[in-house]
């Protein structure tokens, strides 16, 4: 089987985000970056269907910024085999992101059997691309899924929808589906897996190579800005046994009529 | 003035409370809404009181269940007969998956996860929160229209004084196409409550939890209240909670009327995922927990021992 991954590169969660000078983005200059969570998930299904089908190869492809390629080297020294890097800026919205990336697996001269992307990137949090993709590439589409099962040419996987509740999807491969966390647990990248990965082919190309121009932006954002502070609450010591039933019923007072929430 | 198609999802036959919310904002606008199957008559009533100029009720064969494939064809048929500048809907499970697929038929963009908009001269101009809510950006679409948006549940509110539409009702007969990927089945939540992103109520619990078994006196608090359980990376991580109750960056954004976080330090990427809660209260046993820098009501103590407390002190007031 041919099955690529979509990974896209974030900053890490930990990350205290500043909006930058023009606020057309966030101060980039010293992020660390990580794969997308999500994408981890993906990649460890790639491997899991790689060892269970012969002969099967893992190409990862990457749409965004060349100065690190953290997330593709993590990916390769989890076992990916190639990986393709679209260089971009990193604030591309999801369908010049989907459109690259449709690009590069076309180049790529190989026909995608599976692809699979992580359900969201927690950067813009948008959840389009996995869908547009499969809409540029009239492909059926399975997105936050917590549950895969291979039955040859057919797949059997669980979308996790509101409340928990599970949709059950059988669909054929070709297909692309997004995954949720819950799926797997994605391996670490070994020692020797790490000095491997150095060696293993990254190809790089740019936008007009996979045929996207600025023209296919479609969303524009501007004015980034961090969310209002929240002045600061009230605090009860309640460690002291004696305290806690009086803190308490005060807080449900407060609760109920201060902020009127109860 | 803009010509604005509102998809509403339906809930055992009603129109989901997003759909009045973004109805609220397309005053001025000529606003209509479509369902897919049957609409009872009263529901099209409160559709037109919230200003729903006309409501279609999309019908076919396939379409008894959500399909990506089957809604989005269905909706590109009946969009290319409308002639819509813009189509909105909220950013529910279905929203959120199938309207990307639908706005690339048209190589249209959509603006995700709203949390406000206007529409100034007929023009949608959005915000939305990135990086799960640690900053906000103004959000504007491009390119070829329809232009698509979805809008956060409990973001916008519902107004109190909606001007009401004409509210005329019809059914249109739509094709869902070739489906690729069908639901053969679908598993029931182990629980009855509302999802996490739409609760009212979220009771969370943390790392303090310890194990699986100890989220019980939260859900005991939680059923007093009408509240749904969530919990932190790290009590999922440890394996107390299971990935659908996460709250945070690279869980669930939440922004419930009240948000009580039970042991749970309060790390920069769970502080994302629910710093939008209108009210919060926190109880850890460290003074210094980054929590409280949060919360607007903070109680220093064990949970062990306050939840049990606040359970009775609520059992009280709430009769």
């Amino acid at each position: 089987m041919n099955i690529f991954v979509c990974v896209k590169q974030v900053p890490d969660t930990e990350t205290k985000v500043q909006p930058n000078g023009d606020g057309t983005f966030i101060e980039t200059s010293s992020i660390k970056w990580i794969m997308n969570p999500y994408d981890e998930f993906a990649v460890e299904q790639a491997l899991l269907v790689k060892a269970a089908n012969a002969g099967s190869t893992v190409t990862v492809v990457r749409v965004g910024g060349v100065k690190d390629t953290e997330a593709l080297r993590t990916a390769m020294a989890m076992g990916a085999d190639d990986s393709i890097l679209v260089e971009a800026e990193d604030n591309l919205d999801s369908y010049s992101i989907a459109k690259a990336l449709k690009g590069a697996i076309d180049k790529s001269g190989k026909a995608a059997d599976l692809i699979l992307c992580g359900k969201q990137a927690i950067d813009d949090d948008c959840l389009q691309v996995p869908q547009v993709l499969a809409e540029m590439l009239n492909l059926p589409s399975v997105a936050v899924i917590v549950g895969f099962e291979q039955n040859g040419d057919a797949v059997t996987v669980k979308r996790e929808v509101e409340g928990g509740a599970l949709e059950v999807y059988e669909v054929k491969t070709p297909c692309i589906l997004a995954t949720n966390k819950g799926i797997n647990t994605p391996r670490y990248a070994s020692l020797p897996g790490i000095m491997k990965a150095k060696r293993k082919p990254l190809q790089q190309l740019t936008l007009a190579d996979v045929g996207v121009s600025a023209d296919d932006r479609r969303v524009k954002y501007s004015g980034f800005q961090l969310p209002p502070e929240k002045p600061a609450g009230k605090k009860f010591e309640a460690m002291d046994e004696a305290a806690q039933a009086g803190v308490v019923s005060e807080v449900v007072g407060l609760l109920r009529n201060e902020a009127k929430v109860i | 003035m803009a010509k604005v198609l509102v998809f509403s999802e339906l809930n055992k036959g009603n129109v989901k409370p997003v759909t009045l919310e973004i109805l609220g904002r397309l005053t001025g606008q000529e606003a209509e809404v479509a369902v897919i199957g049957d609409l009872a008559d009263d529901q099209v009533k409160v559709l037109a009181e919230y200003g729903a100029g006309k409501v279609h009720k999309l019908k076919g064969d396939n379409l008894n269940q959500y399909s990506p494939e089957g809604y989005s064809n269905a909706l590109k048929g009946f969009i290319d007969a409308g002639g819509y500048d813009y189509v909105m809907a909220g950013a529910t499970a279905a929203g959120k998956d199938f309207f990307p697929r639908l706005a690339t038929k048209f190589e249209a963009g959509v603006a995700s996860d709203c949390v406000n908009f206007t529409m100034e001269g007929g023009t949608f101009a959005g915000t939305r929160p990135l990086f799960a809510g640690k900053c906000l950006a103004k959000v504007e679409l491009q390119g070829p229209k329809p232009h698509f948006v979805t809008v956060r549940p409990n973001a916008l509110g519902i107004p109190d004084t909606p001007t009401a539409g004409a509210g005329e009702s019809n059914d249109s007969s739509v094709d869902a196409g070739e489906i690729r990927a069908a639901i053969k089945e679908i598993i029931a939540a182990a629980s009855e409550k509302v999802d996490l992103t739409e609760a009212n109520i979220i009771v969370s619990g943390g790392r303090a939890m310890k194990c699986p078994e100890n989220f019980k006196i939260l859900e005991e608090l939680a059923d007093v209240i009408g509240a749904t359980v969530g919990a932190s990376r790290a009590a999922v991580d440890s394996g107390y909670a299971s990935p659908d109750m996460q709250v945070g960056q690279t869980g669930k954004t939440v922004s419930p009327s009240l948000y009580i976080a039970c042991g749970i330090s309060g790390a920069i990427q769970h502080l994302a995922g629910m710093r939008t809660s209108k009210v919060i209260v926190a109880i850890n046993t460290d003074p210094d927990a980054p929590i409280f820098t949060k919360a607007d009501y903070g109680i220093v103590g064990d949970l062990y021992q306050i939840v049990p407390l606040l359970k009775e002190e609520f059992k009280k007031i709430l009769g």
